[in-house]
């Protein structure tokens, strides 16, 4: 079993905690002198930085959301002036303004040093041919694959997304053994080669790192067969990093946390209170090494459970298993996040008379599919196809501009869609993400 | 000049059986059917002995429904016969959106329904060369 810091990844639980305090209170300390919106949380909530001195006071603390993240844009909750920046990095398509993100050169260097424990993890080292095809960009995808893979010292390959056939070339002649993509993206190129005819014997893939989007354990199985590799989840923000927040390791249960750098907390997303490990609940990350945004109690929405039991391979590192779902309304389609209220206001924007919609999400053959269907009414239809084809390509148009997402815009009959008494349920999800780990259970 | 109905509905299973469910309850006289169709939707077009009656009781049953002039005349039924009606409509710039046929009253002869941009203008070009237009109340 080969690890890229050992001393951190099985470093026994009492010392990581205690490095964990040191840190905390520390970072406590530079984001109430150097972050205002951090003071006046913490000045609100009476709480002084002496009061925050080991990881157990992490809970006197008060949460940040993304909302803070929008009421500070661009800049404001950076703790380092701007000179130190050398990055900026912003979320994939959110309702108004995108979330920016900033780092500082040992920002990037510590998350290269992640991203490079995540490739050792999944059994990757500097003989490896690490092939990101995550995209590159404000997306955090792409560069934070690509500096983790060079800081391991393996040949990297700045593939980038698309132009799929010619990925399938560089695999072949390019040696990739590691690949970097969306799950979704993994599942186009095994489509591709069964089109193109091309076979898993002739490359030389051994391992791949999918994450950005949720998939299955079914999934899993796919990939692996397909690409003839092993297929390991990866996890990650923007707002606290970007990819190798944590990932598996070959043990394939549960993503170890970098938690030297993010500390994690799980807390009922209702009374906030935290959740004993193995249960379900929202994830909160604190960041205790970031210096240009080092975000304090972030609420991710994501729903996972920790589990902080040994893992086989060695790793004292807690595991978050795979998350389970959102505590917001927020849709992950293709990779892409959509909240249905930006589908709303494209929509409207386009026919403001165009009340009565459902949007549908689903999955098929491993796609996701986005349908928003919208009832006819008698101003919409004129006895005329390419009139109703016309209003289904503006709108079509109108909401793929929007979210960066393609549309199938369905025209339904009147009064088929449930009405409801209090706030209409605009969003149905048929896609089955379940997965082994559902329940906490382990 | 006829009023057609033109009625929005989903391409799928049973919802023709819907529209047809409507009109025999309300006692409506289909006389023509003609469905434009596309991978998602539909739209039913029909000429009926009452088309106000007959788009009402759709309304009330949720349909979208749309009354439309369209403009039928009858021709006798030998070679040529269709040519020559059509010719004359293209030759004076009326463009033929779609047109269907009617179910008609003598075998020897044929009833064709058209829609056009202008019936009005259609209607004029066409009794003045003699052709037989049909009245809403020679269709019913």
């Amino acid at each position: 079993m080969d690890y890229y810091m050992k001393e951190i990844e099985t470093a026994p639980r009492h010392e990581l905690e205690a490095l964990q305090s040191f840190r905390l209170a520390q970072k406590i300390r530079e984001v109430y002198e150097k972050v205002a919106p951090y003071r006046a949380k913490m000045d609100e909530a009476g709480i002084k930085p002496d009061d925050i001195k080991t990881v157990a006071d992490l809970g006197k603390l008060p949460f940040t959301t993304k909302q803070d993240l929008r009421d500070n844009y661009p800049y404001g909750m950076f703790a380092v002036p701007m000179s130190e920046v050398v990055r900026i990095h912003a979320s994939s398509g959110t309702t108004g303004k995108q979330t920016v993100v900033g780092y500082t050169a040992k920002d990037v260097d510590i998350w290269a040093e992640c991203a490079a424990r995540a490739l050792v993890s999944i059994g990757g080292s500097k003989h490896d041919y690490v092939h990101v095809s995550y995209g590159y960009g404000l997306f955090t995808g792409g560069l934070g694959m690509h500096y983790g893979a060079e800081k391991l010292g393996a040949v990297t390959i700045p593939a980038s997304a698309g132009n799929s056939l010619r990925q399938l070339e560089m695999f072949r002649d390019f040696g990739s053994s590691i690949i970097c993509m969306t799950p979704s993206y993994a599942m186009s190129l095994i489509e591709l080669m069964q089109e193109n005819g091309v076979s898993k014997d002739d490359f030389d893939l051994k391992a791949g790192v999918f994450g950005a989007e949720p998939w299955t354990e079914e999934m899993r199985r796919e990939i692996e067969k397909g690409l003839g590799l092993k297929a390991y989840d990866i996890y990650g923000l923007s707002e606290i990093m970007g990819p190798s927040v944590s990932c598996e390791c070959t043990a394939q249960k549960g993503m170890h946390v970098c938690e030297d750098h993010f500390i994690p907390e799980v807390v009922d997303p209702d009374t906030f209170e935290p959740l004993p490990a193995g249960t379900p609940g929202e994830l909160v990350f604190t960041c205790i090494t970031k210096e240009a945004l080092p975000l304090i109690r972030y609420r991710t929405r994501d729903v996972a459970a920790l589990c902080y039991d040994k893992c086989e391979c060695g790793r004292t590192l807690v595991r978050m298993l795979k998350p389970q779902g959102r505590t917001d309304d927020m849709l992950i389609i293709k990779g892409v996040n959509v909240f249905p209220s930006q589908i709303e206001a494209a929509l409207l924007g386009f026919d403001n008379n165009a009340t009565n919609y459902l949007i549908v999400v689903d999955r098929v053959n491993n796609f996701d599919t986005l349908e928003v269907q919208i009832e006819m009414r008698p101003d919409m239809f004129g006895d005329n196809v390419g009139e109703v084809e016309g209003y289904r390509a503006k709108a079509k148009t109108a909401i793929d501009s929007a979210i960066g997402v393609g549309v199938n815009v369905k025209l339904i009959e009147p009064k088929t869609l449930a009405r409801s008494m209090g706030k209409a349920v605009r969003v149905t999800d048929n896609r089955k993400l379940k997965n082994k780990f559902e329940g906490g259970k382990q | 000049m006829l009023k057609q109905i033109s009625i929005f509905v989903e391409n799928k299973a049973g919802r023709l059986c819907a529209v047809m469910e409507t009109l025999a309850a309300a006692k409506i006289d289909v006389r023509a059917m003609t469905i434009a169709d596309t991978s998602e939707f539909g739209i039913v077009r029909l000429i009926v002995n009452d088309a106000e009656k007959a788009a009402g009781a759709l309304r009330e049953n949720n349909f979208t429904a749309k009354i439309t002039e369209v403009i039928a005349f009858t021709i006798p039924d030998h070679f040529g016969a269709l040519y020559d009606v059509i010719k004359l409509l293209g030759e004076n710039g009326v463009n033929i959106e779609y047109s269907y046929s009617l179910m008609g009253k003598n075998q020897s002869e044929a009833d064709i329904v058209v829609k056009v941009g202008d019936a009005e203008k259609a209607g004029k070009i066409l009794s003045g060369a003699g052709v037989k237009l049909i009245s809403p109340n020679d269709a019913v």
